[in-house]
């Protein structure tokens, strides 16, 4: 416990200047005039940052249930849906929401937080900068509360069974949501099959001065703030007894069980954490893509955060924190040229065409499940001893230098 | 009889389909002693300490701890009808009781397993401080904003005494699967304790040991047995083990009762001679 | 009447396609303990090969082409992603099918530009045939016969042949099978070139009925082939049969509600109820075996 606690304080500062490099990397491009494009607010770094930072919370919410309680749930994107349409609800301004819900004649919800708060703070200037924060911040946990509350519900049902029935039960559970929510009936509070628009977005805590020119941008520091102190809470679950108590669900239930662990109680709470951080997770993918819809939300989109927490190790927070960054910058950046057709001189390479990216992804994802199944971290984490002695010792084994190298890329 | 039995089984059928692995077991276990089932291969041992330890729900019967019914049960559903055991009605109409493995554990009944089953991907140390996890006084919330950090000092401290005690503090921070067979089987005796039991019921503790370490095994149950005030009831095939700490053994085969007594009493009766006792000496030759 | 007529045979044909796919996972699961995530992309490849093939080749060359391909497929899919994890935890494997499925949904986006692709028109199954009053196609009137008559010859096969032996005692006991010197390997191979040869026909007739093919076309029938599976017991053929048919069914009657209800965005979902309420009621299916562990 002692050690611990001094952990702490590295770790803090460490993420402090991550977020403070945030900030900087995102405002350098008006600081300093004529700096390269991939400074410029508009270059696909910001992108990739703000999607990574998003994924990488659910990837790790995923993680401790996959990985650290052994539960095998495919649910994800399910909890997800319930986060971001939640924050939607509550956030879309009472002025925009006949215009948002007009296919059904405006919203039967009349509600809105941000809206809530300008009545208290007033809706201009700092004011209307302070309910806009607390009303998203309020609907954020909202999210993630109405995520957790229906695992409650079906997980007492559900996670009596078995790994695999386990999985393809809250499969299926997420693919009932998805049709609840485009259920036309509801309309009126989910608008349908329609996507839900106009509420605050990332862009929306960019600071502007009075004739509407930014002057601080914030818009991807907020996403990394959010998931920073989501996966510090889940770090610190981790490490505590609760998060030891998972561990042993994972390794052996009957010892578990037999040692004065109930597994009912922990499993619920493991998966209701899960979920709640999920669904603040889905409530950021709905402020990242601007919209909230139930289409997007589909079974791929949990595969695609598992096969994130597979490469970045089952069992690892900070190895499905890198992987989480290395496969969106992957797939949104650095592979995006294998879409495009190309020549080099007159000779066109084969096969570059769209859809290319995904297969030669694929591929990869492959090849990690099969001959490196321990991911980039294995269960092992990140640390500032772990690293130090990296730097000392060179002839360690090539997986912890690639692990290092990457949290540099990652970071960056 | 009173409270000075801690452990009281009546009656206890266990059937599974349609055989019948434990049959109207029943037997008592008094504070403080050392007790042993023995019986052979297949007799119907591990099943009818996975009634008590609540793995499963026995068909038919009472079991009591410290004078207080704990499970309870009735041939209901399909066994109603194909039940083949005694005492069918005894029980019936009253109330079944049948809590999971981790309530009785917190009444105080402590295990450890025939083929060891430790958390293997977890320290030694941790081994150990997780089986505190139960009894510690905090919630979720007070154990991840560290408001539990005297709760959390006190189980870490109380885990190492354990450790030393055992020996295994020099291995604190090894994985617990990478230590020696010997010790692993201790470090299962050592998590069974930190769950603070009155009961300890041992699976088999010496199984895979030589004579020496069976020797070292019975002196150190006698051992915690005073220490912490135990009562202890085990399942044994050695046979050296059993006739050396048991104070009362009963012995049974294909399920049901065939003998019980003091060491020296079953090791004279004909009928364990028969069903067991050749049998063990032709396989030890 | 003839509303209600055209209902049940279009429930039942896509009740019998579906069974075409639910074997293939209760073989698999019954012998590898794994839900080969994969096989509904299998079948998606299936239909994929099928429009391409007869593009090319007339219809009585491509079609069993189309089986000998996709049972390849199968085939090198166990041997490339499945074998080399024989011994990992069963989570990883199951990754592992959950890998194989992306990569060929992106594979198949990749060839067909992401754009439905039409299934071409195949003589015969295609035509359409007056049934009580009700115009159907031939493969809707087809389909339940031909499902009835694979799965008696896969009957006798399982019971009657020596290599049906060898799955029946895999599917019992993995690892004394192998003590028993029963090739494992093999028995897994055949399991999957059944499994497969069988999607391939439940692709042909089931796209023969659908207007357009999409990378993500077998996701849903696939899963919906595993509830199946899991409704009629997993590791039952007979099971998963029953299964795939009161589901087609029940699919297509609450499609066929009135639209002023608007449930019919719920054909998948109640698939998918059912699926929560057997696995929490009755975990072993209709026909299946209860399975106990071990302490």
């Amino acid at each position: 416990m002692m050690k611990r606690s001094k952990a702490i304080l590295p770790a803090l500062a460490g993420v402090t200047a991550l977020l403070l490099f945030v900030i900087l990397l995102e405002n350098i491009s008006s600081m300093i005039p004529g700096l390269p494009l991939v400074f410029q607010p508009t270059s696909p770094l910001f992108t990739v940052l703000k999607k990574a930072a998003v994924y990488s919370l659910v990837a790790v919410s995923m993680n401790l249930l996959n990985g650290f309680t052994g539960l095998f749930s495919l649910g994800q994107a399910g909890f997800m849906l319930l986060g971001a349409y939640t924050f939607a609800i509550l956030t879309v301004p009472t002025a925009q929401k006949d215009q948002v819900y007009y296919l059904f004649g405006g919203c039967a919800f009349d509600f809105s937080l941000p809206d809530f708060f300008g009545s208290i703070f007033g809706s201009t200037g700092a004011g209307g900068a302070v309910s806009m924060v607390l009303g998203c911040l309020i609907a954020l946990v909202l999210a993630g509360c109405v995520a957790g509350f229906f695992a409650w519900l079906i997980g007492i049902p559900v996670l009596r069974l078995k790994s695999d029935y386990l999985a393809i039960a809250t499969l299926g559970f997420a693919e009932i949501l998805r049709a609840i929510f485009q259920w036309q009936k509801l309309g009126p509070i989910t608008n349908g099959a329609n996507m839900i628009k106009g509420f605050p977005t990332f862009s929306s805590f960019n600071i502007s001065d009075a004739s509407g020119n930014v002057v601080l941008r914030l818009s991807t520091f907020v996403p990394f703030l959010i998931t920073s102190i989501c996966v510090a809470l889940i770090v610190l679950l981790i490490h505590s007894s609760y998060g030891r108590a998972f561990k042993t669900i994972r390794d052996d239930e009957v010892a578990a069980e037999a040692m004065g662990i109930s597994l009912f109680k922990h499993k619920m709470l493991s998966f209701v954490i899960s979920s709640f951080f999920a669904g603040v997770g889905g409530a950021l993918f709905a402020m990242y893509v601007a919209n909230a819809q139930a289409k997007a939300f589909t079974s791929t989109m949990t595969y695609e955060i598992l096969l994130i927490v597979v490469i970045g190790g089952i069992g690892s927070v900070s190895g499905s924190v890198l992987a989480t960054f290395l496969y969106v910058a992957c797939c949104e950046w650095w592979l995006r040229f294998l879409d495009s057709e190309m020549y080099i001189g007159s000779f066109k390479v084969p096969l570059l065409r769209n859809g290319f990216r995904m297969v030669v992804f694929s591929v990869v994802i492959m090849v990690i499940v099969l001959f490196f199944s321990q991911g980039i971290m294995g269960n092992r984490e990140l640390s500032f001893s772990r690293l130090k002695r990296l730097g000392k010792k060179k002839d360690e084994e090539a997986a912890g230098d690639k692990g290092a190298a990457e949290n540099k890329t990652g970071e960056g | 009889m009173g409270n000075d039995i801690a452990l009281h089984l009546e009656n206890v059928t266990m059937q599974f389909g349609g055989v019948v692995s434990v049959n109207n077991l029943t037997l008592d276990v008094p504070m403080h002693k050392i007790i042993a089932l023995i019986g052979p291969n297949g007799a119907g041992k591990t099943t009818a300490f996975n009634c008590v330890t609540g793995v499963y729900q026995p068909t038919n019967g009472l079991i009591e701890f410290m004078g207080k019914p704990m499970v309870r049960a009735y041939p209901t559903g399909k066994y109603a009808k194909t039940y083949k055991g005694e005492n069918a009605d005894k029980y019936s109409g009253q109330e079944i009781l049948s809590p999971t493995p981790d309530k009785i554990t917190k009444l105080g009944i402590a295990r450890t397993f025939q083929n060891i089953r430790l958390w293997k991907s977890m320290t030694v140390f941790e081994n150990v401080l997780t089986a505190k996890h139960m009894r510690a006084k905090q919630n979720v919330f007070s154990a991840v904003f560290r408001g539990n950090l005297s709760e959390e000092r006190r189980m870490r401290e109380e885990t190492m005494e354990l450790l030393k005690e055992q020996g295994l503090d020099n291995y604190k921070d090894e994985l617990a699967t990478s230590l020696p067979y010997g010790l692993q089987r201790r470090l299962e005796i050592a998590r069974a304790l930190a769950t603070d039991p009155t009961l300890l019921l041992l699976d088999e503790p010496a199984a895979g040991m030589n004579p020496q370490e069976t020797f070292a095994l019975a002196d150190f149950v006698r051992e915690i047995r005073e220490k912490y005030k135990l009562t202890v009831f085990l399942i044994e095939h050695h046979m050296d083990l059993v006739m050396n700490i048991s104070d009362y053994i009963y012995v049974i085969d294909f399920g049901s009762e065939i003998a019980q007594g003091v060491p020296e009493e079953v090791q004279r009766n004909q009928k364990v001679i028969e069903a067991y006792l050749g049998v063990a000496e032709e396989e030890g030759a | 009447m003839e509303y209600v007529i055209s209902v049940l045979l279009s429930g039942i044909s896509v009740g019998g396609q579906y069974a075409l796919i639910a074997i293939g996972y209760t073989l698999v699961y019954g012998i590898l303990r794994l839900i080969n995530f994969a096989h509904g992309d299998v079948f998606m490849v299936a239909g994929l090969m099928g429009i391409y093939l007869t593009a090319v080749l007339p219809i009585s060359l491509s079609l069993p082409l189309v089986i000998l391909l996709t049972v390849l497929l199968g085939f090198t899919i166990e041997r490339a992603a499945y074998k080399p994890l024989r011994n990992a935890p069963r989570m990883s494997v199951m990754i592992s099918a959950i890998g194989v499925s992306y990569l060929l949904q992106n594979t198949a986006t990749y060839v067909t530009g992401g754009q439905p692709m039409t299934y071409p028109t195949i003589p015969f199954l295609s035509d359409t045939v007056n049934v009580a009053g009700t115009q159907t196609k031939w493969v809707v009137i087809l389909t339940p016969f031909l499902v009835l008559l694979l799965v008696i010859l896969l009957s006798m096969l399982i019971n009657k042949t020596k290599v049906g032996m060898a799955m029946r005692a895999v599917s019992k006991d993995f690892e004394t099978s192998r003590l028993m010197g029963i090739k494992i390997n093999s028995v897994i191979s055949v399991t999957f070139v059944i499994g497969s040869a069988l999607a391939a026909v439940g692709s042909i007739l089931f796209f023969t009925n659908y207007p357009a093919i999409t990378p993500l076309a077998g996701a849903m029938p696939g899963l919906k082939a595993f509830v199946a599976a899991v409704f009629g017991g997993i590791g039952s053929i007979p099971g998963a049969v029953i299964g795939a048919f009161i589901i087609g069914i029940c699919e297509t009657i609450i499609k066929g509600l009135p639209s002023s209800w608007d449930v019919s965005v719920f054909s998948d979902a109640f698939t998918f109820a059912l699926l929560i309420v057997i696995l929490v009621y009755k975990p072993q299916g209709l026909f299946g075996e209860a399975a106990t562990d071990k302490v």
